[in-house]
């Protein structure tokens, strides 16, 4: 948005508040479209004066003030409008931060809430939980703002229409709804930061700032953990995942000095934690850090400890068994004990066929193997399948490299 | 406390008869345990039985009829509840405890409550 420090720290700080106001004064006016207007209108106003006046002493008791002063001048007009009394009383006081705390969960829960579509819950964590306008968005997640703000309208007027509870679920519930937010914070982070098309840059880092939050509400939960450590092992290799070209970089090939260190020394804490704190079954979010947290320790591609990898493999398949993570273990196991075991076991996961990972896996490994003419087959079938332009291009040069 | 349509979609075949008493006497159960949360329901025979009726050039033009349901689909409207609930959350689980929901769906809708609705 701005590259001046300063003013982005402001930026930052203006959101994370705007946020926790946001939060309380949702229970309180029991009205999320009214008080998003009251406090985008505090934060325009911090934003505009804060920078010329300076920061006020208590920032979020500044916003409270103003957001509720705001809220209770709109309630005011609608209520002369519709000739009906303005009857929300907003306490003054701010609230205890257990009561915050407990706020911003609810208001996590409600955009995340699984009677809302994936996309609807995206667009909402971007609006509400990041404090994005409806035009960033519209921008981070490709879509023309009237668009958005049709989708972010009718997803508002669903949450009160059919009543969807503001409330941190029960117990019983909670793992469940737990995973669905998680979902949709990781979906948010893979829009971003997509192995092959362009980085959005937005998404990624929001996508972050999102479970950092989670974890700081609900501290020692494994899956926040395993989360965020796999999105900071993730992107710890974001510089280098693209050459000059723009084209997306093999794990196998990147430079690695390229990687960022912090991020990776902090992703495999969080990693160890995570571990710690689900010893018997493990989370598959923690798992994947792991995996992850595996190539982000190897010097170099070979220097993997291939035997770790599989069995990080053999773990995740046992808490998450899909065709992909078979697939990936294959390709793991290809490294460990060569490339006709690992075509074997490529071979032997069904249900990918129309996956062009799959058919490129088998062809780099014919290839290996010095089967060219199939590898080439391989790569064919792989480009036959729809896919990103950016994936395509690279695995045209791997095929007309072999 | 809002209310809630819940619309039964499941098989289109004629509930009433005796080999379907299992689902039948389920839905009975349903009835007893929601109780406190129903306001009012019916179970519809199936979509054969159904006439579509519109009026041709609106109001007070000509009433032309059709045999048969508003839309074919692989799952009909066969019955619907009317429940009361506190939220969303608690209609999904009596949502879920109805027989239909476990064959085929059931779609929740809030109801509107003029009463209550500024203009």
């Amino acid at each position: 948005m701005t590259e001046d420090p300063a003013r982005s720290a402001l930026f930052r700080l203006v959101r994370d508040e705007g946020r926790r106001v946001l939060a309380t004064l949702v229970r309180q006016l029991g009205d999320l479209p009214l008080a998003e207007d009251a406090v985008q209108d505090a934060t325009v106003r911090a934003l505009e004066t804060w920078p010329r006046d300076g920061v006020p002493e208590q920032p979020r008791a500044w916003l409270t003030l103003t957001a509720r002063r705001r809220a209770i001048d709109l309630l005011r007009r609608e209520a002369a409008r519709s000739g009906k009394e303005g009857l929300a009383v907003v306490p003054e006081d701010p609230p205890p931060p257990e009561t915050v705390r407990d706020d911003l969960l609810r208001l996590i829960f409600v955009c995340c809430h699984p009677a809302l579509a994936h996309e609807t819950q995206v667009a909402l964590a971007l609006r509400t939980l990041c404090g994005l306008s409806v035009a960033e968005v519209g921008q981070a997640l490709l879509v023309p703002e009237e668009t958005m703000a049709k989708r972010l309208t009718r997803a508002r007027q669903k949450i009160a229409r059919a009543a969807i509870p503001y409330r941190v679920p029960d117990d019983h519930e909670l793992p469940d709804r737990l995973r669905a937010v998680l979902a949709t914070v990781y979906l948010l982070f893979t829009e971003g930061y997509d192995p092959v098309g362009e980085v959005r840059p937005t998404l990624v880092d929001e996508a972050v700032r999102l479970t950092r939050l989670l974890r700081e509400l609900m501290p020692g939960e494994p899956s926040v953990l395993g989360l965020l450590a796999l999105e900071l092992l993730t992107d710890s290799r974001r510089e280098a995942r693209r050459d000059a070209a723009g084209l997306p970089v093999l794990l196998a090939d990147q430079d690695r000095s390229r990687w960022r260190t912090d991020l990776i020394e902090e992703g495999v804490r969080l990693v160890g934690e995570g571990l710690r704190r689900s010893p018997d079954r493990p989370d598959p979010y923690v798992v994947q850090a792991a995996i992850a947290a595996c190539h982000a320790l190897a010097p170099t591609w070979a220097d993997t400890d291939w035997g770790a990898v599989v069995s990080w493999y053999d773990v995740l398949l046992e808490v998450q068994d899909t065709p992909v993570v078979r697939l990936n273990r294959a390709a793991a196991l290809a490294e460990r004990d060569g490339p006709a075991a690992g075509l074997a076991a490529v071979d032997a996961v069904a249900g990918l066929e129309r996956y062009p990972l799959r058919h490129a896996a088998r062809a780099e490994l014919l290839d290996r193997l010095g089967d060219h003419l199939a590898a080439r087959a391989a790569y064919d079938a792989a480009l036959a399948l729809p896919q990103d332009p950016a994936q395509a291009a690279q695995l045209r040069r791997r095929r007309d490299r072999g | 406390m809002p209310q809630y349509a819940a619309l039964i979609y499941a098989a289109d075949v004629d509930w009433s008869r005796p080999e379907f008493a299992d689902v039948t006497k389920e839905y009975g159960a349903f009835g007893e345990a929601a109780a406190a949360v129903i306001r009012g329901g019916a179970a519809l025979y199936p979509t054969g039985t159904a006439t579509t009726v519109r009026v041709q050039g609106g109001k007070g033009g000509d009433v032309v009829t059709t045999d048969g349901p508003y839309a074919e689909t692989k799952e009909a409207l066969t019955g619907f509840y009317l429940l009361e609930c506190a939220d969303l959350d608690e209609a999904v689980r009596w949502a879920a405890q109805l027989p239909g929901a476990w064959d085929g769906a059931i779609e929740v809708r809030p109801v509107i409550d003029f009463g209550a609705q500024g203009g």
